[in-house]
């Protein structure tokens, strides 16, 4: 995946803007809209939708952690649902990149609206480099 | 409006009617062999990386989750929707721009909380794209 990707498809699909990317350091936001419904009974976003925001997230954080641009994959998300986002409120995702090592990369991120001690839902990301390093490729 | 899988004819919009995210994914379902399988079409949107291009992993994710609980209410005609408390994602093929299918099982199936495996695939269902595992919480009615 590679690290310059403001305009996503998909992301941009969902509502979702980066508000602040740098450092191994990101902060998303994404206005609640009638699309991102999973449950019709209550209006509560669809965990899906937590996921997409939290492994694109993790991704940029990887990304801008990087000295120079070279793609990345993930290996394995999880996502741990703590109580469901509340309706008509924006949901904030920041994340991190924790380690780069020769060939794996680790990185977290948090899900919250108010208070971002008191969060949604928390994820942690493992990716790889899908060339092989020290390559030059 | 609930999520209606009780039907002997399954309607192949049933979610998409009922559930506005998963219409924003173009899911529909199917019964094939007595199993439950849910189908996404390609879609410009769903791209995460327009340079190969591929599908967002957080499609992936959505999507197997979708599967994993329409499994779920499906199996044990739940009258509310499961809520995901946790889930796992492994990532193994590049999400091509093509169809997408996705089927589950329920590994365990507890009182209140389903362990449940969801597997995705494209052409070939020896190859799958991404799996899952996850529990979900039964919700009282």
């Amino acid at each position: 995946m590679a690290a310059a990707m403001g305009k996503t498809p998909f992301i941009v699909s969902l509502g979702g803007v980066i508000d602040e990317v740098g450092n191994g350091r990101v902060l998303m936001r994404l206005p609640y809209s009638g699309k991102l419904v999973g449950d019709p009974d209550t209006g509560v976003v669809h965990g899906g939708v937590i996921t997409a925001m939290l492994d694109h997230s993790c991704g940029l954080a990887i990304g801008s952690a990087l000295r120079s641009p070279q793609p990345y994959v993930t290996l394995d998300l999880r996502i741990d649902y703590m109580k469901p986002a509340r309706p008509d409120a924006d949901i904030l995702f920041e994340a991190e990149c924790l380690k780069i090592t020769h060939e794996i990369l680790f990185a977290r991120g948090l899900a919250f609206q108010d208070n971002r001690n008191d969060f949604i839902a928390r994820s942690t990301g493992t990716f790889m480099f899908s060339r092989p390093q020290g390559t030059g490729a | 409006m609930k999520i209606d899988l009780t039907n002997a004819a399954l309607d192949a919009n049933a979610l998409a009617d009922s559930v506005p995210y998963c219409a924003h994914l173009g899911v529909t379902l199917s019964v094939k062999d007595g199993r439950l399988v849910l189908q996404m079409p390609f879609s410009d949107h769903l791209i995460g990386n327009p340079m190969v291009p591929a599908i967002h992993g957080g499609v992936i994710g959505s999507f197997l989750e979708t599967a994993a609980i329409s499994q779920v209410i499906w199996e044990t005609r739940a009258k509310a929707t499961p809520k995901p408390v946790d889930i796992t994602i492994d990532y193994f093929r590049t999400g091509r721009p093509v169809t997408s299918y996705a089927a589950a099982r329920i590994v365990k199936l507890g009182r209140r909380v389903m362990n449940v495996h969801a597997e995705m695939w494209q052409d070939d269902e020896t190859k799958p794209v991404a799996v899952l595992h996850g529990h979900f919480l039964i919700v009282a009615e």
